[in-house]
């Protein structure tokens, strides 16, 4: 036990971790926030599509060799997410079928190019970086702090006084347009988001943990809480929380944070839903 | 009694054609009218024209002595996205609220205590607590109801309401709606059960590619498109 005390308190010394655990964190609160809608709206994949397409763009900004890759990163993922959501009520091709094929076509087009323009010598350690953040969250520099600071900041700020709005849009989106609500606005704002959210958070975890990131809270917290702003709380909370878990348990452990916090999220769920089992069947009797 | 909303001669569709044309009805305050017509007649497009959410082709809507589209209260089918939607039923029933929040973020007393009203006055009180998902299809039906009548106490919109419940539901929630008509709420339903839109109805309107009939429920059960319908509808239940 005095062992584990000391490692981490030899880890802990150093600031580089800290920084992780803190974007880490906050990562996990805006993308489990922003989840609860996203997965009752059916959008789930929308995170994982949009992560791909994040990656496919970053092969087009190293290409092109600019110093600033959001420069090119953001535009193109943000523009992604509003035209998954403009095809999603489309009815010639499908909701899922749009983001399934964005998503696939964005990774093929990033990872040839990425072999056809080779950056670094080593191009599969690249590709495991940004798609698996292994190592990318140790890195972190202060300036990336305070953009996440900033980010949830503005994140939490507009879910606070918007609340009411993306519960009725969420619920029913024909009711409040019925009265009056702007539900298209308040969907691309809701697209927007995610799309900053998963560019910031892929350079920053990987773009295979941000999906998960974005469904398993919420996942969990629906299968024990049965109010919506119950369920927002405890997602925000449970996300957090395995987010924290993880980035320790893999400093301890020393194995990659993204696949960690994940696991984390999915012992979770399965907690979660043995919880939400035992409950159900109370309530019935 | 004051007309609520005018049609005159309206044609609705989308741009490749029309769906129905030739809509001549009004719709007056107290009145309990109920739209009947097959499907693909027009029915939901006429609904989201009278809300005011897609313009008809040509003709008029008018509303009438300051009525407007926002004084509707909508109650619209249910979405296969709601049926398993955490949200408790006071949540869903406040929601109606939200066009008269204006740019506040958050329900004000009043409001809390007008969605309390309604859901006493439509028996979901006691459930209020309770998640919409675990309710039975009536009881679901009634929550939104309670959301439509927060939003608007002029005018209910109600589109297919009874789909899908069993038979008992199904004359219970037209007592519920028969009864907010006694209190001078105006009901405008699309049905495809006439013979409760018989029951309940004080006018019916009737359309297909064009409007078949407008009138009183009297005149319709009299007339050729009526008598036709109903003997149908007899002939499909015995």
């Amino acid at each position: 036990m005095s062992e584990i005390i000391s490692t981490l308190q030899y880890y802990f010394s150093h600031s580089l971790v800290w920084y992780a655990l803190i974007v880490g964190m906050l990562i996990a609160l805006c993308s489990s926030l922003l989840g609860v809608s996203l997965v009752l709206k059916r959008f789930s994949f929308i995170g994982d599509g949009l992560s791909h397409v994040a990656f496919g763009s970053m092969a087009v900004a190293a290409v092109t060799g600019v110093t600033d890759r959001m420069i090119i990163i953001l535009p193109l993922t943000v523009l992604s997410a509003v035209l998954i959501l403009r095809t999603g009520r489309n009815t010639k091709i499908r909701g899922d079928a749009s983001i399934a094929m964005i998503s696939a076509g964005a990774l093929a087009v990033g990872y040839m190019l990425m072999n056809i323009f080779p950056v670094s010598a080593n191009i599969s350690a690249d590709v495991c970086g940004s798609l698996f953040g292994s190592t990318s969250i140790l890195t972190l520099r202060e300036s990336d702090v305070w953009l996440c600071l900033a980010m949830s900041v503005v994140v939490l700020i507009f879910f606070v006084l918007f609340y009411n709005r993306i519960f009725s849009v969420t619920f029913d989106e024909s009711f409040s347009r019925a009265t009056g609500v702007n539900s298209d606005c308040y969907n691309l704002i809701i697209a927007i988001i995610t799309a900053i959210i998963i560019v910031i958070a892929m350079n920053l975890v990987g773009s295979l943990l941000i999906s998960a990131l974005i469904i398993f809270p919420a996942l969990s917290a629906m299968r024990v809480f049965r109010s919506f702003k119950s369920v927002t709380v405890c997602s925000a909370v449970l996300s957090v929380i395995c987010a924290g878990t993880g980035i320790v348990m893999s400093v301890l452990c020393s194995t990659p944070v993204g696949a960690t916090i994940v696991t984390a999220d999915l012992t979770a769920f399965l907690i979660f839903s043995i919880v939400g089992i035992i409950t159900s069947k109370k309530c019935r009797k | 009694m004051s007309e609520q909303i005018i049609c005159s001669d309206v044609a609705l569709g989308y741009e490749d054609g029309i769906v129905t044309e030739g809509l001549n009805f009004s719709v007056s305050s107290g009145d309990y009218l109920c739209i009947l017509g097959e499907n693909g007649s027009g029915k939901s497009t006429l609904i989201k024209s009278l809300l005011g959410l897609k313009p008809q082709i040509s003709g008029e809507i008018r509303c009438c002595d300051g009525f407007s589209a926002r004084d509707i209260g909508y109650l619209p089918q249910q979405t296969p996205v709601q049926r398993d939607f955490p949200a408790s039923v006071q949540e869903i029933v406040i929601s109606g609220c939200i066009s008269k929040l204006g740019f506040r973020p958050f329900y004000s007393k009043a409001e809390k205590k007008l969605a309390l009203d309604t859901m006493k006055q439509l028996g979901v009180d006691d459930i209020s607590k309770r998640c919409y998902r675990d309710l039975s299809g009536g009881q679901q039906q009634r929550v939104l109801l309670a959301r439509a009548l927060c939003a608007a106490s002029k005018m209910l919109l109600l589109d297919e309401p009874v789909t899908g419940l069993d038979p008992i539901a199904q004359t219970e929630l037209y007592e519920y709606i028969h009864n907010l008509n006694k209190k001078g709420i105006t009901i405008v339903m699309v049905s495809h059960d006439i013979s409760s839109a018989v029951k309940y109805a004080s006018h019916i309107l009737h359309i297909s590619k064009k409007q078949l009939f407008f009138g009183t429920k009297e005149d319709y059960i009299n007339s050729k498109a009526g008598q036709r319908f109903l003997e149908s509808e007899v002939g499909s239940g015995e």
